[in-house]
């Protein structure tokens, strides 16, 4: 299926809506710099961030930068797509939450569940980048 | 408080159509009140509980109540579970009639995904809002690809095959070919499946649903209304209902709201899987039957493969005969949801009212399940257990 690989710029990236709880995330987007969710009350890393933690309600989190390094959880390559396929992922974060990304830059043929993955950054259309990442 | 007898499904109609360009939306969950009311030997204004979700036009149930005429109304609810909805309202308009709420209940659903070429893609609209949106319309999702990270995932862990999959699709398209509303007609093969197109890895073209236009309704009244009518009564005996989502970022892919909604439903009607004749088990993809069928308890997580293999789906054939009138594979998945035909065709089986070819003998206990939304971020499950009287 090597003839699928993807076409560079072939899909439009649909810009992340920024509001007054994620603007800290997509300023930091825009310096490279993926965060995450961690709370001080219950030590548990979650994603996407947001202005309390999802499992204990506290709201004493502080977003943290990720490392940028994952494993592949599961994907699927989508050939139904008018700009050409693309590959949709989960992808677990070094520091543990499982976030939902696309696998680009990379052989189709390759991905697979538990690969090596680093972030990488794409510009959206007409909004902050958005983390994806390729394998590593 | 239990629903368990509290309340029958005396009326159920499916739209013949699958494809409307000359109708209305709103016109067409007219024509599936209409037809529901028939069956059941009731008229409109003996209606006094209405229940829609998403698909119903306007401004949640006020606008189709007002459209409709129904004048009567002492209870509406317009839950949203996506296409699982209406599975989900039967249990809420039980719940209603026992509290006294309403003794006449009206479900409806209908649309034209079909004649708007509305299939299944990347989600937009309202969903633009949700908290998530920022995290993950950027990433292309559509109802394929989310649907299909869970078939990777399962194969990955469980050893699930194409193969095993595409069972499901065979299964129900020997069922479809004795219903001449449905669809899709040919009866497939296993080698059908796995070399059709490949649309989402590791999802083929069919093992995806239909998308057609078209609608169902049901009514669901007390028992003293249920006694008062002539059709055979099929009683509620359990429901349940649950949420599930990405939780922060401990995602599972390998199962599905049917593990919270199943047991409760099980739970209320004192009834286990082995007991079950006759399931109507969403089908928006393969995927989604072998996992809710593992969820539901009619086998250990995992085996679901070995599970679906050999026409163990086929009514007539195999143990836990399934979606006889050919489900979302085959016969029809109205405006991209398909709870309310998992409602109809299960109360065909209670009433003995399935084709012939595909009836299950002594149908007298029946589940139907759905899941609405997104298998692979978040979904509303709902599970209800009906009873012939």
């Amino acid at each position: 299926m090597s003839e699928h690989k993807p076409a560079p710029a072939a899909r439009k990236i649909f810009p992340p809506a920024v509001n007054t709880e994620t603007e800290k995330f997509w300023k930091a987007a825009e310096a490279g710099t993926l965060l995450y969710g961690w709370c001080l009350a219950c030590s548990e890393p979650h994603y996407y961030p947001r202005s309390f933690c999802p499992f204990c309600f506290s709201e004493r989190v502080e977003w943290r930068a990720a490392s940028g390094a994952a494993k592949v959880y599961s994907y699927s390559i989508m050939y139904r797509s008018p700009t050409g396929p693309y590959t949709i992922a989960y992808v677990e974060l070094a520091e543990g939450p499982r976030i939902l990304t696309n696998l680009v830059d990379c052989d189709f043929e390759k991905i697979a569940i538990d690969a090596p993955a680093k972030l990488v950054w794409k510009p959206s259309d007409g909004g902050p980048p958005v983390p994806f990442f390729t394998l590593a | 408080m239990s629903i368990k007898g509290k309340a029958y499904v005396m009326g159920a109609f499916e739209h013949p159509t699958r494809e409307a360009p000359d109708k209305s939306t709103p016109q067409l969950h007219s024509e599936c009140l209409r037809g529901a009311l028939a069956d059941a030997g009731l008229s409109k204004d003996d209606i006094d509980g209405y229940f829609c979700a998403g698909d119903a036009p306007g401004f949640g149930a006020m606008s189709m109540a007002d459209y409709l005429g129904l004048r009567k109304l002492r209870h509406m609810d317009s839950t949203e579970t996506g296409g699982s909805s209406y599975i989900l309202h039967v249990g809420h308009a039980a719940e209603a009639i026992a509290a006294g709420k309403c003794s006449v209940a009206l479900i409806t659903l209908a649309g034209r995904p079909r004649s708007e070429k509305g299939g299944g893609g990347p989600r937009g609209g309202g969903f633009a809002a949700a908290p998530e949106a920022a995290f993950e319309m950027p990433y292309g999702g559509t109802t394929h690809n989310q649907y299909a990270m869970c078939a990777t995932r399962h194969m990955h862990e469980f050893g699930t095959t194409s193969e095993q999959l595409a069972w499901i699709k065979v299964a129900a398209s020997h069922h479809a070919q004795w219903n001449p509303h449905a669809f899709l007609k040919e009866v497939v093969t296993v080698e059908d499946v796995v070399n059709s197109p490949m649309i989402a890895t590791p999802l083929h073209r069919l093992d995806c649903c239909v998308v057609t236009d078209g609608g169902g309704a049901l009514i669901v009244t007390s028992p003293e209304v249920a006694k008062s009518l002539k059709r055979p009564r099929v009683k509620v005996i359990g429901a349940g209902e649950a949420p599930k989502g990405t939780y922060g970022g401990r995602v599972d892919l390998t199962y599905s709201g049917a593990a919270w909604s199943g047991p409760k439903a099980f739970a209320e009607a004192g009834v286990t899987p082995a007991d079950i004749k006759y399931a109507s088990i969403y089908d928006s993809f393969t995927i989604t039957v072998l996992m809710q069928l593992e969820d539901l308890g009619f086998c250990e997580k995992g085996q679901g493969g070995k599970f679906v293999a050999d026409g163990n789906l086929i009514s007539g054939v195999g143990k836990l005969p399934f979606n006889t009138d050919g489900g979302g594979l085959c016969n029809n998945h109205p405006t991209n949801r398909g709870g309310i035909t998992k409602v109809i065709e299960a109360v065909r089986q209670l009433r003995g009212e399935a084709h012939p070819k595909v009836q299950v003998a002594n149908c007298d206990l029946a589940i139907a399940h759905g899941t609405g939304g997104s298998l692979g971020t978040r979904h509303g499950a709902a599970t209800l257990i009906m009873e012939r009287e």
